[in-house]
């Protein structure tokens, strides 16, 4: 069977900036995502989604390689610093690349 | 007549309960449920006071709502800024809590009341909607000035639209429509049932507060103090325009519960997004660890006698 290369893009960070982050995810190109709730421990503490203020999301996305650099840029410049955030690419096989 | 709230005691047993770290809690979903529960039930119950009046008599009540709102921040800040030496983002967001408000503490006084069989106006519930968002403009003027890089009209909007906001304003508004006899129905499980959910709350808010007291250590006794006396300060103000307002005493007391309240999820969720370089942890150590703490369990009291002592003093 044919498969294709894409990136798989990971960004774990707090759940209160999740609906801002989207925007700015669909707005840089990226087709589709996925989303689920995470706890968890880094830098900023515990993170134990006991409620809002200290939940974590995960936010998967499969894009090429162009659209991934366009979000890591992105998110460098605007979230990185201020937010509890971690981010890391790694490569995929699709089958259907003109999904993503 | 024994005058201990239990849904005191569910508050601080959720504290000892999160002290001893242990992992128990409510599930995230029924803590959720809770809480949309207890804003309806506030909504409702104000809503129905709404239908007994014309609403536009309560304007300059309103008003004065808002503006107090908008205000406390400017009165917060340069305490926070000089005093605390706090950095500028900082002390524009913990500013911005304390010129909102917290349900909890709101839904705590009108306990403390009915318990002792004192009245108020039921209406209350509309200053509590009205008071969620000024102090969020407030703080972002506070860190940002007028400048054109805020995107105003999506902070207004998000403001406005917060989830508290928005239930509490259902259940105003279905309460209005159906006014006293139409809510019969509905009655058990947002009226009857009050008490029993805003235990069910408490408890975990205390669970919760334990889990900010541990960084108050590192945060050290500028917040301590800050956390305790900018309260009872504001409830001063909340008092003074309450009575001028000609609002009964138990009334004056939950006015001055609002102004002495912080908020720590409307506000914090804000300033999240728009002051990102200020640290939540700082303030929501403030706004929960320290004020929403000291107002359940002693600052009501307190407002209770300020009002008690302003209602002398007005002679009436």
């Amino acid at each position: 069977m044919d498969f294709y290369k894409e990136k798989l893009l990971t960004i774990i960070t707090e759940s209160e900036i999740e609906e801002h982050l989207l925007q700015d995810i669909d707005r840089l190109g990226a087709k589709g995502y996925t989303i689920s709730s995470a706890k968890g421990k880094g830098e900023k503490g515990v993170r134990n989604a006991v409620w809002n203020a200290n939940s974590n999301v995960k936010i998967e996305i499969v894009c090429d390689n162009n659209i991934c650099e366009k979000i890591i840029e992105f998110l460098k410049e605007n979230y990185l610093k201020n937010y509890a955030m971690i981010l890391f690419i790694s490569d995929v096989n699709v089958l259907r690349p003109k999904k993503f | 007549m024994n005058m201990i709230d239990p849904v005191i005691l569910f508050f601080l047993f959720g504290v000892v309960v999160g002290l001893l770290r242990t992992k128990l809690s409510l599930p995230r979903q029924i803590y959720d449920f809770v809480t949309i529960l207890l804003l309806l039930s506030i909504g409702l119950k104000g809503g129905i006071e709404l239908a007994k009046q014309p609403i536009l008599s309560l304007l300059p009540q309103m008003l004065a709502s808002i503006t107090m709102g908008f205000c406390l921040p400017f009165i917060a800040y340069p305490v926070l800024r000089y005093l605390g030496r706090l950095s500028l983002p900082d002390a524009a967001s913990i500013a911005a809590h304390y010129g909102s408000v917290s349900v909890g503490t709101f839904a705590v006084s009108m306990s403390y009341l009915t318990l002792r069989g004192i009245p108020f106006e039921e209406h209350m519930a509309l200053f509590l909607v009205l008071l969620e968002s000024p102090a969020i403009i407030a703080g972002i003027l506070l860190a940002r000035g007028v400048s054109k890089n805020v995107k105003w009209k999506e902070v207004t909007r998000e403001a406005l639209l917060d989830k508290g906001i928005i239930l509490m304003f259902g259940g105003l508004f279905i309460g209005w429509i159906v006014g006293p006899a139409g809510i019969k129905p509905i009655e058990p499980l947002f009226f009857d049932m009050f008490k029993s959910i805003l235990a069910l709350f408490l408890f975990e808010m205390g669970i919760i507060v334990s889990a900010h007291l541990g960084s108050l250590k590192r945060h050290g006794l500028f917040l301590l103090g800050f956390g305790v006396l900018m309260p009872i300060f504001s409830s001063l103000i909340g008092i003074l325009i309450s009575g001028l307002l000609g609002l009964s005493i138990g009334g004056m007391t939950i006015f001055a519960t609002l102004a002495a309240s912080a908020s720590y999820i409307a506000v914090p969720a804000a300033m999240r997004i728009t002051i990102p370089e200020a640290n939540p942890a700082l303030s929501l150590t403030s706004s929960l660890g320290i004020t929403f703490t000291f107002n359940v369990l002693i600052g009501i009291p307190i407002y209770y006698n300020f009002a008690k002592t302003f209602f002398v003093i007005l002679g009436r």
